[in-house]
């Protein structure tokens, strides 16, 4: 009961005076200061990127100030837009590329790694999660300098800088998101279901294909529209490890001009990398809503947080 | 068991062939290029793999350059240091204030704010850089925005106010929504329980909420701060040669010629500086899924 004499309304209009000093002992009150911070930092933690996307727009050359409304940088003018310029516009294809493979390499990779590990508990399974984990973490720049190191020096002959060493390198960095996502929805699940599937006569193999799988498809779901999502915006692990000019995507394009003397035609880039991710992300969370509406379970926040 | 021994072991082996070639085999070229030589026509890295015939020459004088002669690396390594410490503070205080507020006092809005608070893990990192880079120029919206209370523009860009705060922007959703996890899960009854013994109510957040969301604390400030101090493309778009931090000596090393063995150095001090943090947050982790 206690939690009803508690509830929030209740100290307040049974504080003595609207003075403020009574306001300020009421340990329930409202936290206007940290309601101020909060909406304060997402303002400011989303708007300069709204800008960012309205500047794609602007009329002039500039990235900075306002000159009026057009669609010259999306596909207007003949050679600087981003739908005219072939550098541009053979990025934005690289990048998909990159990121379509990157996802259909890493997340059964990842699934199949993550399932193992479950069920194989062992010194040389600690190990492997050891590693795996350490792929997670490790500052970025590492692995892409490490990886171009390898790229260019023992496997020389065997694999050229560009889309082949660009995927090797994305995958290595996202594998370790679907092993943390589905191994979190299998210890969720737990062993019964398969055990008995076993016990109504599936093989091990069909009840991994027929009851585990669909058990984890809203986690390999979520997993692969986070590796597509993240290969997207990658740009470090894939610039190390860029060949010729044509093999870099999108980001690394907009690096590059960022550090020189950008157009619009960046923002517009950097806009087309942006519904790319939430078109995947979009797509991802309306497949899992399916999924699980069918199946009648519930979305949960623990649902949300697999994104 | 039902599944032969071999059964389970067989999943992990792509995921741990692949890591083994593309993840461990790296290093060890990268101890190889560090501690072999350079073509002295061509000014390509010639690695030496038998670690019996390594040469520490050059990875000596890279050590040197950080604390003997000119030290021309001891400059980045403190700005680095300093650096971190910084962001890495106000990402703590700002995403705690934060993730508190969403987590106890939200209410209607908590979903909408989560949603919000999610989102730029779904921009770029590069995209809200660079937003900010426009933001910053000499005729950008931020003196824009100065000039109506009378102040004259201010050249931001190369500042190091602007590289922290540039830090902070990008890695401070890393530190709130771990943050969330551990305070949105302290029991509610706990914080009343201190408040009938009598405690105020700072006294009940120093007491019950802050030990409670310690973990998520050390934790958040790990993950924000292992990126940055490989960071050089915040300080690419933000700073200038007199901001450049770790992450810009790498850079600038591996695409010089002659430079391979000292780019290999300088990962491999890098590894060592960041090893400690890193395996600490892999032995939490541990910890929190063999509890779970």
């Amino acid at each position: 009961m206690s939690g009803t004499t508690l509830a929030p309304e209740r100290p307040v209009t049974a504080a003595p005076a609207r003075s403020t000093t009574g306001w300020l002992r009421n340990p329930w009150r409202k936290p206007r200061f940290l309601q101020a911070v909060t909406w304060g930092y997402l303002v400011w933690s989303i708007v300069p990127v709204v800008i960012a996307i309205a500047f794609s727009f602007n009329a002039g050359r500039s990235r900075s100030t306002w000159q009026g409304f057009s669609f010259r940088w999306w596909y207007e003018d003949a050679f600087d837009s981003v739908w005219n310029d072939p550098a541009l516009r053979s990025a934005m294809f690289q990048t998909l590329r990159l990121s379509l493979l990157t996802m259909l390499i890493a997340v059964p990779i990842g699934t199949a790694f993550a399932i193992g590990i479950d069920r194989w508990r062992g010194r040389p399974a600690t190990t492997a999660n050891f590693f795996m984990l350490f792929s997670f973490v490790i500052p970025e720049i590492i692995l892409g300098v490490s990886l171009f190191l390898l790229f260019s020096n023992l496997l020389q002959g065997a694999v050229r800088l560009g889309t082949t060493a660009q995927i090797i390198g994305l995958v290595t960095f996202q594998i370790s998101y679907p092993v943390i996502i589905v191994r979190a929805r299998l210890l969720s699940i737990g062993p019964e279901y398969e055990e008995s599937a076993m016990d109504l006569g599936a093989s091990p193999t069909q009840a991994l294909r027929r009851v585990l799988l669909p058990l984890l498809a809203p986690a390999i779901l979520a997993s692969s529209a986070l590796v597509f999502a993240d290969s997207v915006d990658n740009f470090v692990t894939v610039r190390y490890l860029s060949g010729p000019a044509s093999s870099e995507p999108l980001s690394v394009k907009i690096y590059s001009a960022a550090r020189s003397s950008p157009t619009p035609a960046v923002n517009a880039a950097a806009t087309v990398m942006l519904i790319t991710t939430l078109t995947a992300i979009a797509l991802a969370w309306f497949v899992y809503r399916r999924i699980t509406r069918s199946r009648g379970e519930v979305v949960s926040s623990a649902g949300l947080a697999d994104f | 068991m039902r599944y032969p021994r071999w059964y389970w072991g067989s999943f992990t082996l792509p995921g741990s062939v692949w890591l083994a070639v593309f993840f461990v085999l790296p290093f060890y070229v990268v101890l190889s290029v560090a501690f072999g030589t350079v073509d002295p026509l061509f000014r390509l890295p010639l690695p030496v793999y038998q670690p019996w015939w390594w040469s520490f020459a050059t990875f000596q004088t890279t050590l040197e350059k950080f604390y003997a002669g000119d030290r021309i690396y001891f400059d980045p390594l403190l700005r680095t240091l300093m650096y971190v410490a910084a962001a890495s503070l106000i990402c703590l205080v700002l995403g705690y204030a934060v993730a508190y507020y969403t987590a106890r006092h939200a209410g209607r809005w908590k979903g909408l704010i989560l949603v919000l608070l999610i989102s730029p893990f779904w921009i770029s990192y590069l995209m809200r850089i660079y937003a900010w880079q426009s933001l910053l120029q000499p005729d950008g919206y931020i003196n824009d925005a100065g000039g109506l209370f009378g102040l004259s523009p201010v050249i931001w860009i190369g500042r190091p106010v602007t590289v922290v705060l540039g830090l902070v922007y990008g890695y401070i959703p890393f530190m709130i929504l771990p943050l969330f996890g551990f305070l949105d899960r302290i029991d509610q009854h706990l914080l009343e329980a201190g408040r009938d013994l009598g405690a105020g109510s700072f006294e009940t957040f120093r007491r019950v909420t802050l030990p409670l969301s310690k973990p998520g604390i050390l934790a958040g400030l790990v993950i924000v701060s292992l990126p940055m101090f490989g960071d050089y493309y915040t300080n690419n778009l933000l700073g200038s040669t007199s901001t450049s931090m770790y992450g810009n000596l790498i850079d600038s090393a591996v695409g010089q010629a002659g430079q391979g063995p000292e780019a290999g150095s300088l990962v491999l001090i890098l590894v060592a500086l960041v090893m400690i943090p890193m395996l600490y947050y892999l032995r939490s982790t541990r910890r929190t899924t063999e509890a779970a």
